[in-house]
């Protein structure tokens, strides 16, 4: 065995270790011990813009050229978000959607379209809005085309991306390749303000968006619906056969992974200002993917990985320079050889079930 | 008549794979149908499901046309069946995999924790691997998870698609056995074979299916003496 493999394997047995030495630890907890180190965990992430003044972790998390906060707020609240929502759709469903960035742009451009100098309508009301709008589209890409399976699917879902982009190109009204601009911020409340200058509050805003969604989410994935997701991802035909409305539910699937995605889009649009075609290119899409694919699909935590990775590793690279996107590429082909179901692999068989009957009695 | 299907044709693409066939299911019965490859057979138990759409002829449950009617809709109905090659979840641990089958109820954990009982009483060895995952399951034990899946249904009709393919002369004997005492509970079953000579001792009525029609029908035990059919069928 050569020796890179060798010290790789290594390294994934050592991770593996303090893993499940972590889990131990945990399991030892009591609930209020628990429940702190819970505070705890999400207090440093709603401090996470002061990381870099801290002297060691500073100088390992921060990022070269762009404010360290500005990552955060610009790249990977967004990307997280995206990746929760996409992971619905090919994690739980398992539906190949390779045209994702067109819900994120439908987001985007419809908070642009009611919040500038279309409508002049507040960015709070635009948020519902859009989300509603995202939901939509996805329910009119999904009703046709998810009737169509595996390559299909992942086919026509490519052609939405690039319509919702090239739409956008070409519609005089969306600004076309000029884009928008003039798209109001989020309203500030007290001394959180949502400027041009400060990236924080608007970190804020947008991990408490992820808190939100994980936490719907994740309601959602325990219940009837999850089950149904589950199956059809397993087996379509066998779902069917169990009456599992298997069309139903892919709509339902791809419906909230659109307004996800389109929340994220709301996000995006408030803090940047203006948007134009150009920041929805189907590389996008195939990021987004890789994000999901990369942490684990089906594993929610495992998307918020895949999605922090993705979008952070490539500002943490940028002292590589031109070779940067080499790196983050031998980076995700190493991840994929490594941990083919990604960095956390979706859980099957933990899910808390009926009690058996007779739990040790003969047969 | 529970289950009736009227000069039902579908097709697969141009090819027609039933070219009008007709046949019944009275209460109670256990009724096979047999024959070779590309006969129809699954074809006939996929559209009965739901999951193949019929081109002409009707399909009725107890009288009623369901013909129309979504798969997940005749489900509710109480017809379910365990398809071929067993089609379990294979991410999905036993339990999980039973639990999917009361899926269409809803149902309370009480009657659902007598459901498994009732499933872990026919199929012992489920119970033994209750937290495995169904992939990992031998071929015998998928194809008894298939079947205990669909029977968390409550079924009317229980619809097997080849249930003894692929297994052991042992354990094909052993399902057989099961296939009647879940009939014996009063459950009608529709049963699809290449294993000619077991599904029809096991049958009270059969029909031969060839190249999408019925070519002959009768009593198990007729067919199981008719010369033509053991000729074809049961190897001279």
């Amino acid at each position: 065995m050569n020796p890179v493999v060798r010290s790789l394997r290594q390294v994934g047995a050592s991770l593996a270790g303090a893993k499940a030495g972590l889990a131990s630890r945990w399991n030892a907890m009591g609930p209020t011990q628990r429940l702190s180190a819970y505070v705890l965990g999400v207090l440093a992430l709603y401090l996470a813009p002061w990381w870099t003044e801290i002297p060691l972790l500073g100088s390992i998390v921060d990022t070269p050229g762009t404010q360290f906060t500005t990552v955060l707020s610009d790249r990977v609240i967004i990307f997280v978000l995206v990746a929760l929502g996409l992971n619905v759709v090919v994690g739980l469903a398992g539906l190949l959607d390779l045209g994702y960035v067109g819900f994120y742009a439908v987001g985007a451009y419809t908070t642009a379209i009611l919040t500038s100098s279309h409508a002049s309508l507040p960015w709070l009301l635009a948020l519902p809005v859009s989300i509603a709008v995202s939901m939509v589209f996805g329910v009119i890409l999904g009703a046709p085309t998810l009737r169509l399976r595996g390559d299909y699917l992942a086919i026509v879902t490519l052609g939405f991306g690039e319509i919702i982009r090239l739409s956008a190109k070409n519609a005089e009204w969306l600004g076309g390749s000029r884009g928008i601009n003039d798209i109001k911020h989020p309203p500030s409340i007290g001394p959180l303000k949502f400027g041009v200058v400060d990236p924080k509050p608007y970190y804020w805003l947008g991990l408490t968006m992820v808190f939100a969604v994980m936490f719907l989410l994740h309601r959602l994935e325990n219940s009837r619906v999850g089950r149904a997701w589950v199956a059809i991802r397993e087996d379509e035909d066998a779902a069917e056969l169990m009456g599992v409305d298997t069309f139903r539910f892919k709509l339902w699937a791809f419906a909230i992974g659109a307004a996800v995605g389109g929340l994220a889009g709301v996000q995006y649009a408030g803090k940047v200002g203006f948007i134009n075609p150009d920041n929805f290119p189907l590389l996008l899409s195939i990021l987004f993917l890789a994000a999901v694919v990369l942490g684990g699909s089906g594993n929610m935590h495992g998307a918020i990985l895949g999605g922090i990775l993705v979008s952070y590793l490539p500002e943490r690279l940028r002292n590589f320079q031109d070779k940067r996107v080499f790196v983050f590429g031998v980076a995700l082909v190493l991840v994929m050889v490594f941990r083919p179901e990604g960095l956390l692999p979706k859980k099957v068989g933990t899910r808390k079930a009926v009690a058996a009957p007779g739990e040790g009695g003969a047969q | 008549m529970l289950l009736e299907v009227r000069d039902l044709h579908v097709f697969y693409g141009r090819i027609e794979a039933l070219k009008g066939i007709s046949f019944g299911v009275n209460q109670g019965e256990i009724v096979t149908l047999i024959g070779a490859n590309g006969a129809g057979k699954t074809t006939t138990m996929r559209t009965i499901s739901g999951v193949r759409t019929v081109a002409q002829g009707s399909i009725f449950f107890e009288g009623r046309d369901i013909t129309g009617i979504a798969p997940h809709e005749r489900v509710k109905l109480g017809i379910c069946q365990a398809p071929e090659g067993r089609g379990i979840f294979p991410g999905m641990t036993v339990r999980e995999n039973l639990e999917m089958g009361t899926y269409v109820r809803g149902g309370k954990d009480s009657q659902k924790s007598a459901d498994l009982e009732h499933v872990f009483h026919l199929f012992p060895r489920l119970k033994e691997r209750i937290d495995q995952n169904g992939g990992t399951l031998s071929g015998g034990e998928q194809q008894m998870l298939a079947i205990g899946r669909a029977l968390m249904s409550r079924p009317r009709l229980l619809l097997l698609d080849e249930p003894s393919m692929g297994l052991a002369p042992m354990l094909i004997a052993q399902i057989f056995q099961i296939v009647r005492s879940i009939n014996e509970e009063g459950i009608s079953v529709l049963l699809v074979e290449q294993n000619a000579t077991q599904a029809l001792r096991a049958a009270n009525r059969a029909y031969v299916l060839e190249t999408g029609y019925v070519v002959k029908s009768g009593s198990g035990s007729e067919l199981l003496d008719d010369p033509a059919v053991r000729a074809a069928y049961l190897g001279g």
